[in-house]
């Protein structure tokens, strides 16, 4: 057989169907719901009598109405104090009731961010097929799994049929080769990347992340270099299969019992890209060249490494994308030339489904380790992205450290990252956020986002304006923490 | 999805270009969890005078006067004659059910957006694209009588104003295939539901882990 990528792969191996059109019809292992996209979806197979097709291959959750102060928490769905919010999420919790669909509730421990929960629950496997009603399911391709972001029509279809209607994409690999420097991590590898391809370069594609500098990230840093795929046009990232991917599912909830696991770890070692197999577009990046990345314009790819300033719009290519650059300069309230470390913060948010695992709290808590917040930051806030990695932090005393040194220590969900609760940012404030989306408007009406990782997030929190992390002390290893 | 069955529909008029899904369906109602009720929200902002949030009752708020669809020679309408780029904007499925919820079948226009093209034919609704020349055309006929129906055959695929004219259409087939018998996406996929069971069952007994029951 002629030499396959790992894309081409998990395609065939789910392809039930094909139409002449290309049209295929795609066997899907996992569906994850939340509250936003999920309840038409139900109403659906109420109104047309249908059933899910295989309740074990769902899992649900709610994150991005939930309120993450303990206040509200405390009382449980019943306690959200809007109410629109409060019946999406009560409506997620009957219908799965209904249907007999797992679900982790508001103060469930398992409870989260959709793709937090899905990989810790080991929900989320090497060679599965991985949907939800969520752009950032690309999140999920981290572990070799085919994982679309769909709409509200498809979850329905999903539910009904266990196949979702696709067109294959073609192929492309990202190569990072070389070595991180240190203070740079995988959230400033994918900003590099995205400024390198745009924000449509990865349109028509599915991207496979290679390369040593790759290789070297943990699973959490992989999830957070596929999280934001989609950020460069792309629905679908991956990563192939290694120790490492291995290493971290075992004896998760749903990995492989005992005497499936030497079957299942088998076959995952094969989803790897073939040598020779055929990339219709490849990118190569070296590693050691990447600094800590910020974002200054309202879209991913307006990005530059932290010794940069912001661009001035006269050296554009296009008039197009002059124009682009001056309705960002003037809805961010930057102007041309102006150095990124003069940019002052009102706010800074740690978490979302791109940096609210254990080890981008480990990283930001490295930094904020004995240090305050400058007093002319607002608010800070670190929101865990689920009540495990909540209860882990706790654990190693991270939450200590944070609200030592002036942050906000919140329950879990996806809180600022769209503001679809109370967790805001005011017009005109700017905000440092480990998140994904810098859209206008996006974190709130008016709001600035600046896109960095989670160091480069807490270093700005402490300095009231960017710094280069790398310029931070670093405190011993985070483990050392809790002893 | 319903059956699309012909019949002779009232026709309204919404007589700009580029009308967006916003426009269609403001976003603050896509914190439902209903896909239908949407309605009474159609045209939120052209519809009434005040701004509307979700869960009110509509009926207690001042309507615009002179807004198309608030006059009564157009209630009871099923089939809306619109201009260019219909639909443009968010990939919302809230605007095709919301134009949906309040009656409409048929969109006529001389062109649509791309995503909601989709998703009004994933939902039941047949878009028409007619050249300018006509959509004005049956824009005069409409203002200048009351009552103005048009009868859509879709089998034939034509349009059969009330002086006689047919006005021939295209669709496409698998599309026409899908409304002519109420089949939704998924009512198409589980035609195939024997194929979807064989692949399971070979998926189980080569991947059992990826099944917990
Ligand atoms: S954290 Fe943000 S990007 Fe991620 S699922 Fe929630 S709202 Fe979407």
């Amino acid at each position: 057989m002629a030499a396959q990528t790992l894309y081409d792969k998990l395609w065939d191996s789910h392809l039930v169907s094909s139409r002449d059109d290309g049209t295929s019809l795609l066997y899907i292992d996992r569906q994850l719901l939340h509250e936003v996209t999920s309840p038409q979806a139900f109403e659906g197979l109420r109104l047309s009598g249908r059933k899910p097709w295989r309740l074990d291959a769902n899992l649900a959750t709610a994150d991005h109405n939930v309120p993450t102060t303990l206040i509200e928490r405390r009382a449980g769905v019943a306690g959200i104090q809007d109410d629109v919010s409060r019946i999406q999420v009560q409506t997620l919790d009957d219908n799965c009731d209904d249907f007999g669909i797992e679900l982790y509730s508001i103060n469930d421990l398992r409870q989260g961010i959709v793709h937090v929960v899905g990989p810790e629950q080991g929900a989320t496997l090497p060679g599965m097929t991985v949907v939800c009603g969520d752009s950032h399911t690309s999140t999920h391709g981290a572990f070799a799994a085919l994982s679309h972001g769909i709409g509200t029509s498809e979850v329905e279809h999903v539910l009904a049929t266990q196949c979702l209607l696709q067109r294959k994409m073609k192929n492309m690999q990202v190569r990072v080769e070389g070595e991180l420097g240190r203070g740079v991590t995988a959230k400033d590898i994918v900003l590099a990347v995205i400024g390198e391809i745009g924000t449509a370069g990865g349109t028509g594609y599915a991207i496979e992340f290679a390369g040593s500098a790759i290789r070297a990230l943990s699973m959490e840093g992989r999830m957070t270099i596929c999280n934001m795929a989609i950020e460069a046009g792309a629905r679908v990232g991956l990563v192939a299969v290694d120790q490492t991917t291995i290493d971290y599912i075992g004896g998760r909830p749903f990995a492989p019992s005992a005497e499936q696991w030497e079957a299942a770890v088998a076959y995952w070692r094969g989803l790897v890209s073939d040598p020779g197999a055929h990339f219709d577009k490849v990118v190569e990046l070296d590693a050691s060249t990447i600094e800590p990345q910020v974002t200054w314009g309202t879209s991913p790819e307006m990005v530059v490494g932290i010794s940069g300033q912001v661009p001035d719009p006269a050296d554009a290519e296009s008039d197009t994308r002059r124009r682009g650059i001056e309705r960002a300069l003037e809805y961010m309230g930057l102007s041309a030339g102006q150095a990124i470390t003069d940019i002052r913060l009102d706010r800074v948010f740690i978490g979302s489904c791109t940096n609210s695992r254990i080890e981008d709290l480990r990283e930001a808590a490295r930094v904020a380790k004995g240090r305050r917040v400058a007093s002319t930051v607002k608010q800070a806030m670190v929101v865990p992205g689920s009540g495990l990695v909540k209860k882990q932090a706790e654990k190693e005393g991270l939450d200590k450290v944070f609200i030592e040194a002036g942050f906000e220590w919140r329950e879990p969900g996806c809180s600022m990252c769209l503001a679809m609760n109370a967790d805001k940012l005011g017009a005109g404030e700017h905000c440092a956020s480990t998140s994904n989306r810098n859209f206008e408007g996006r974190q709130g009406y008016g709001g600035r986002t600046h896109l960095v990782s989670p160091a480069m997030a807490a270093a700005a929190a402490i300095a009231g304006h960017f710094v280069d992390v790398r310029e931070f002390d670093h405190t011993p290893a985070p483990q050392a923490l809790s002893a | 999805m319903q059956k699309f069955v012909r019949k002779a529909g009232l026709v309204a008029p919404m007589d700009r270009a580029n009308v967006d899904t916003d426009l269609i369906i403001p976003k603050q109602f896509l914190k439902s969890i209903k896909r239908s009720g949407f309605g009474p929200n159609l045209f939120d902002e052209l519809r009434y005078l005040d701004e509307g949030f979700p869960g009110q009752d509509c009926s207690q708020r001042p309507k615009n006067p002179d807004f198309v669809l608030n006059q009564p020679r157009y209630q009871g309408a099923s089939v809306l004659l619109a201009r260019a780029n219909f639909g443009c904007g968010s990939s919302r499925e809230h605007a095709p059910w919301a134009l949906e919820d309040f009656g409409f079948r048929v969109v006529i226009a001389p062109s649509f957006a791309d995503i909601f093209f989709n998703n009004a034919f994933k939902n039941g609704l047949l878009l028409i694209t007619l050249s300018d020349e006509k959509v004005d055309q049956l824009f005069a006929e409409l203002y200048a009588q009351e009552g103005y129906r048009l009868d859509i055959d879709l089998a034939n695929q034509v349009i059969n104003t009330p002086s006689g004219e047919s006005i021939a259409f295209e669709v496409d087939a698998f599309r026409k295939y899908c409304l002519e018998n109420g089949l939704d996406d998924i009512g198409i996929t589980l035609e195939q539901a024997d194929a979807i069971r064989t692949f399971e069952a070979r998926h189980r007994a080569s991947q059992p882990w990826l099944f917990r029951g």
